[in-house]
């Protein structure tokens, strides 16, 4: 913008043309690269993230036929009830001294189980569709083909890192993820945006300026706080209410994540819904139509792609949300749909599990894997939220 | 009916009390914002609640004792003082000089200025843990043991975790919220003055050294501060690159451990061997990392609203 000016000279006389200075051309130069190192960050974070999980494309190969034959014979019913008895609980559960009903589901789960999944999770699938249909196609692989260790177990259902016969199945843990998201967000969406259209339509200009700040605070709330007050005093409470078993379960966690969604829901969605011209609402209102029909009738409509990328950025913080999710989700990898059981999700896994595993083990390779897969994740909605808003936009003012 | 229901609205704003489904439908988006006020305060309040009878003078300037049982919080204090830092130093001017490369010289339509934009906004979104993991990865695995393999002929010694890679892992997390707060102060830099700066012949980057800068102080300030509280409270990226459950020494140097605040709750409240016993403590540790990153918060909203009323 600035550099009209001398350029303006430059045309009208020679002797003023920009001259050649040196500080000039490096305080640019310099600043420009330092600029350049918000890319290279991001660049560097993929490469890195994604380097250290590279070890799990090649070291199947070498060992799966072995350790795959051995899974296969009749080995495998005393492995499965002794993996999750003995790995699992100092893992997870030691973790967690006030869990102390997850030892029995799980301990349900083996002995039912002579040798394969279907019969296992029968009683699980009485209660979880979701869960048995996507479980079904993973177990050909598993138990047929075993060229690629590692992967094939991706595929699975159990998640039991430390033992044996080391199984990674992400299934488990992306339901569980899936389920606490779902959760947040169906309480986390509706009262921000709720909340935003109160803001923005409905409050009066000095209650604005009140409520607006009050709520950013609880974006100020570190996770671990909010992590800290489910745990002691959310799961005890709902506990009370609804009287399930385990104390520490997703619907704990998921209104814990809520909490953490809910800023950047109704900031995000509070922006959108004030960006929308007056001219709008006047027109509505001078129709005839009342303040609310010109709330969620006009400016609601017309600010959907930035509510809509609010939604996005919400679910963003809640999937890759780490801290709440291990202090208050209960950390079990069971496959379930039912919200009050126990869940543990990639991020809280990754969080639980990689201050004790040993540089370059497939462990460690397979925690900085899942690593990739939610800075994935969170990159792509981050870039949907700002070209779907953006094109929306440019689209909406342009056309009309 | 078109015209009825018409003729109901328009006089509903004058006698206010015909349009029932509209009070009812307003009703409920201010039911939403009672509802989050209400667990904001119900949070702070049983916070401040269990932890007042700990929070002392005592509890903040002393060491924990009988295996973190008793005593206070005091190194997970300097421990976190040292964090936030560190992580500064290292963020404010990278956070600084890259607002004023996308406000005074990226042109307005340059590619690379948006993705420097699209970079800073993904930083921004990308989850804590990732921030863990590359400090691991990139900082411990390949910095860190990298260097100890040339200088030190492969003995670790900077390549583990230590306060010196936790604070540059977390600046890395709060870059973003530099770059949008200093940008943001910049922009209310009236044109007119870099303009007379140019006019009088000063050079672009002399306007910006003697003009742009000073008046951004209180920006780059915000910002600092709101890193500042979000660096405070962050524990996910610290978890495996410097944090430590319990150390009997202050950090001496920055390749030691240190004891953080987020990190002793977390600890404190999942790992140790009697949660009961220790509550209190739980709570008003929770209550002491709280009041800092809610009264940092609180003075940078207050300079950034001052900077918005000057520039109005």
């Amino acid at each position: 913008m600035d550099s009209n000016i001398p350029k303006k000279n430059a045309f009208t006389k020679e002797s003023l043309k920009k001259q050649f200075r040196l500080s000039e051309f490096l305080a640019e130069k310099i600043i420009s690269s330092v600029a350049f190192l918000s890319i290279a960050i991001i660049v560097l974070i993929f490469v890195f993230v994604f380097k250290e999980s590279l070890p799990i494309f090649n070291f199947g190969e070498k060992e799966a036929p072995k350790t795959e034959i051995g899974v296969n014979s009749d080995s495998k019913p005393e492995s499965y009830r002794a993996a999750p008895m003995e790995d699992l609980k100092p893992e997870s559960y030691g973790t967690e001294p006030i869990e102390e009903l997850k030892p029995e589901t799980y301990g349900a789960e083996p002995i039912t189980q002579e040798d394969l999944k279907p019969e296992t999770y029968g009683d699980v699938q009485a209660e979880s569709t979701v869960a048995s249909s996507e479980q079904s196609p993973a177990l050909g692989p598993e138990n047929n083909e075993g060229a690629d260790k590692t992967w094939s177990t991706f595929l699975t259902t159990e998640w039991v890192p430390v033992s044996e016969h080391p199984r990674f199945g992400l299934i488990a843990l992306l339901i569980g993820t899936l389920k606490v998201t779902v959760i947040a967000m169906l309480i986390a969406g509706p009262l921000a945006i709720l909340a935003a259209l109160y803001t923005s339509c409905f409050a009066s200009k000095r209650a604005k300026e009140i409520i607006k700040p009050i709520i950013e605070m609880l974006a100020a709330f570190p996770s671990v706080v909010i992590g800290f007050f489910a745990l002691i005093v959310l799961a005890s409470f709902f506990q009370n209410i609804f009287g399930y078993d385990s104390r520490l379960n997703a619907f704990v966690g998921g209104v814990a994540m809520a909490l953490a969604a809910i800023p950047i829901i109704y900031t995000i969605s509070e922006d959108a819904l004030s960006a929308i011209p007056k001219t709008y609402t006047e027109a509505s209102l001078a129709l005839g139509a009342s303040k609310w029909q010109t709330a969620f009738f006009v400016t609601l409509p017309a600010a959907t792609p930035g509510i809509f990328a609010a939604l996005l950025l919400g679910v963003g913080r809640v999937f890759g949300e780490t801290m709440i999710a291990l202090m208050a989700t209960g950390n079990a990898a069971l496959l379930s749909a039912n919200p009050f059981e126990s869940v543990r999700t990639f991020a809280a896994t990754i969080g639980a599990e990689m201050a004790e595993t040993v540089f370059g083990e497939t462990h460690y390779s397979v925690l900085f894997f899942i690593g990739s897969l939610l800075f994935i994740f969170s990159f792509v909605l981050n870039a949907v939220a700002e070209f779907y808003v953006k094109g929306r936009l440019i689209k909406k003012f342009q056309g009309k | 009916m078109k015209t009825k229901e018409t003729e109901g609205q328009f006089f509903s704003s004058k006698k206010g009390d015909k349009d029932i489904k509209g009070k009812f439908i307003i009703g409920i988006t201010q039911l939403a914002v009672i509802l989050i006020f209400a667990i904001l305060f119900i949070i702070l309040g049983i916070i401040i609640y269990q932890g007042r009878e700990k929070f002392s003078w005592e509890f903040i300037s002393t060491f924990p004792t009988d295996g973190m049982t008793k005593g206070g919080i005091l190194p997970a204090i300097i421990g976190t003082f040292i964090l936030v830092i560190v992580m500064s130093i290292a963020a404010v001017p990278f956070g600084a000089i890259t607002a004023i490369y996308l406000t005074e010289y990226a042109k307005e339509n340059s590619k690379f200025a948006a993705a420097v934009r699209f970079s800073i906004r993904t930083l921004a979104v990308v989850p804590s843990i990732i921030f863990g993991l590359f400090g691991l990865g990139f900082f411990i695995q390949f910095v860190g043991a990298g260097a100890d393999k040339v200088f030190n002929a492969g003995e670790l010694h900077w390549g583990q975790p230590n306060i010196l890679w936790a604070s540059l892992t977390m600046s890395l997390l709060t870059l973003p919220v530099i770059i949008v707060s200093v940008e943001e102060a910049l922009k209310t830099i009236p044109r007119e003055l870099r303009e007379a700066s140019l006019a009088l012949g000063a050079t672009k980057w002399q306007t910006i050294k003697k003009v742009v800068l000073p008046g951004s102080i209180s920006g780059i300030m915000t910002g600092t501060i709101l890193a500042v509280s979000r660096g405070a409270g962050e524990v996910a990226p610290i978890l495996f690159t410097g944090a430590a459950y319990y150390l009997a020494t202050l950090p001496g140097s920055l390749s030691d451990q240190f004891m953080n605040l987020g990190y002793h709750i977390y600890i404190m409240s999942t790992q140790s061997s009697d949660v009961e016993k220790t509550m209190p403590i739980q709570f008003a540790t929770t209550l002491v990392l709280l009041i800092l990153t809610l009264s940092l918060n609180l003075v940078a909203v207050i300079i950034r609203s001052r900077i918005r009323r000057k520039a109005n």
